[in-house]
């Protein structure tokens, strides 16, 4: 054992560097209350603070920072959407994500792979070609290959999948489709928000909103009252507990999403591999483990419980596509709670309730979405309007008949 | 394995069934206004504990209610639609 290990490991104090500070007391009142440490209300409150000059902000988080979807998912970053407003919003996400070990001066271990959706029947193909296209209208690396291509590139992949599924007959290939350290960001942007000056206050849990005459007043925490006239929930998983507090009815129901990863070997794939039709994904992290995962648990379940019935179920599906991995062991399972809605797009901006701001919807797709979400929701709370990337996704949306449906990108896409 | 009492064939792997959502009441379209239909069709309660499910049973093609705990995920009983009781 190295000495310095030993020498720390004896200390009674913690003698490294803090990422970030843990104040001690609540504050009364702060100018904006943000509910949820995820990387979605740790962006916010970096970009609070180093876009709009607001300082006077709390973060509130029930557990640890990343304790949801942002330590659960399995890092997938892409922005080859299918419609305009979503491809937009995911590829100003993705030219964030570029700069931003540099901006914050953290290694996220970003790595661009390339992503490859694979069709295995004429009909997922056509949608991929829509997908291409309105991609490469708005500037976005986009394309659908043949099977060759995909076996040049992927060299260990069956196109026939072992006969027991249909041929892979193309693919949707989107190059920049990168993978990140997902406990980075959040560390990175917890950083960030705390030398901007927000206080992250852990194992703090929101129990109430006051609303008085439509606006708000403050929030009622585990610690105490704080009196606030801006709150930002960002909780993803947890919002349809959040949403009563205020009275905001929303589409959202609440299934859990699994995943696993097999131990760790030599690095061979270097894409980014999903097929919806076989409910499948995978990518190889940087330590060397298969990072897979599958869709949606197909009933409506609040619980981070994993199944038996995944684990075989995915893992017959990754030997249709990787017949070698038979001998390849799984080293861990766990799940998270995604926030669905009806058209797979996010729920964002402001709400009837003044001062209520809502970034939810998240799904299974909104790690990719951390930056832009922190980026434009720091800007509704600061103007007090949606800002333009996310106007389409206001919850007022769904009274009007307005969605933005995604579903053809979102499903098992991540 | 989780297992399901279909009312008509008894206890089968959950596998064998599909999931149809929360069960609730429909307003007349023609007696409501936009926001109330829209309302209905896309918003959800968001409650948590014991739901009142739709589940079908997919080889026997049995529609039928579920009360169902939808944070630990057990199910309290499941009876066959009675028209008036589910709607
Ligand atoms: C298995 C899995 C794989 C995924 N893969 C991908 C992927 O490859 N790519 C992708 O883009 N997305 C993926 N996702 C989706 C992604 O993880 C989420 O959409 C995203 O992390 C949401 O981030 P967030 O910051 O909004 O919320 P979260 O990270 O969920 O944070 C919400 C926080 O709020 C806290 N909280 C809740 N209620 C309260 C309260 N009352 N008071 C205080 N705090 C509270 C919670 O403890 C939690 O820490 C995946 C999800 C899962 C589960």
């Amino acid at each position: 054992m190295p000495f310095r290990l030993l020498k720390f490991g004896l200390e009674k104090e913690y003698s490294e560097p803090r990422m970030f500070r843990s104040p001690a007391e609540l504050r009364d009142s702060y100018d904006v209350v943000i509910i949820g440490g995820g990387a979605h209300g740790l962006a916010a409150a970096h970009y609070l603070a180093a876009e709009h000059g607001i300082h006077d902000v709390a973060v509130l988080e029930q557990r640890y920072i990343g304790h949801g979807g942002t330590g659960r998912n399995t890092a997938i970053i892409r922005s080859n959407y299918l419609t305009e407003e979503g491809a937009r919003f995911y590829q100003f996400s993705v030219d964030l994500y570029r700069d931003l070990a540099r901006s914050l001066d953290f290694n996220l271990f970003y790595s661009e792979r390339g992503h490859f959706t694979l069709a295995h029947t004429p009909a997922s193909l056509r949608t991929q070609r829509w997908r291409a296209e309105v991609n490469k209208h708005l500037g976005i690396d986009s394309e659908v290959v043949g099977p060759e291509f995909i076996k040049k590139k992927i060299p260990e992949i069956d196109l026939n999948c072992g006969g027991h599924q249909p041929p892979i007959v193309g693919a949707l290939f989107h190059p920049p489709g990168a993978i990140a350290r997902h406990d980075a960001v959040a560390w990175a942007y917890a950083r960030g928000a705390d030398q901007g000056g927000a206080e992250i206050h852990q194992r703090t849990t929101v129990s109430d909103i006051e609303v008085v005459d439509g606006r708000v007043a403050g929030v009622h925490t585990d610690r105490g009252f704080i009196k606030t006239r801006k709150v930002i929930s960002a909780v993803a998983g947890w919002t349809t507990s959040i949403q009563r507090m205020v009275g905001l009815r929303t589409p959202l129901v609440v299934h859990p999403l699994q995943a696993m990863v097999t131990e760790p070997f030599k690095p061979w794939l270097d894409a980014i591999v999903v097929s919806a039709s076989l409910h499948t994904y995978v990518s190889q992290s940087s330590r060397g483990e298969l990072v897979t995962g599958a869709s949606l648990d197909p009933y409506e379940l609040i619980s981070m419980r994993s199944t038996l019935d995944f684990a075989e179920g995915l893992a017959g599906h990754m030997l249709d596509l990787f017949p070698f991995l038979g001998d390849v062991k799984v080293l861990r399972q766990w799940a998270g709670l995604c926030d669905m809605t009806p058209d797979f797009s996010p729920i964002m901006g402001t709400t009837p309730i003044e001062g209520f701001y809502i970034d939810a919807g998240w799904g299974t797709w909104g790690f990719k979405a951390s930056p832009v979400c922190g980026y434009t929701m720091a800007h509704t709370v600061a103007t007090g309007e949606d800002h333009p990337l996310i106007r389409a996704f206001n919850v007022s949306r769904f009274g009007a008949f307005d969605l933005v449906g995604e579903k053809g990108a979102a499903s098992v896409g991540h | 394995m989780k297992i399901l009492h279909c009312p008509i064939n008894g206890p089968r792997p959950i596998q064998e069934f599909s999931f149809g959502g929360a069960v609730r009441p429909m307003p007349d379209p023609q007696q409501v206004d936009d926001e109330a239909w829209a309302d209905y069709v896309f918003n959800r309660d968001g409650e948590q504990g014991i739901q009142r499910e739709w589940w079908y049973h997919i080889a026997s093609n049995t529609w039928f209610i579920a009360e169902r705990n939808i944070t630990s995920d057990q199910f309290i009983r499941t009876y066959l639609w009675n028209g008036e009781e589910a709607s």
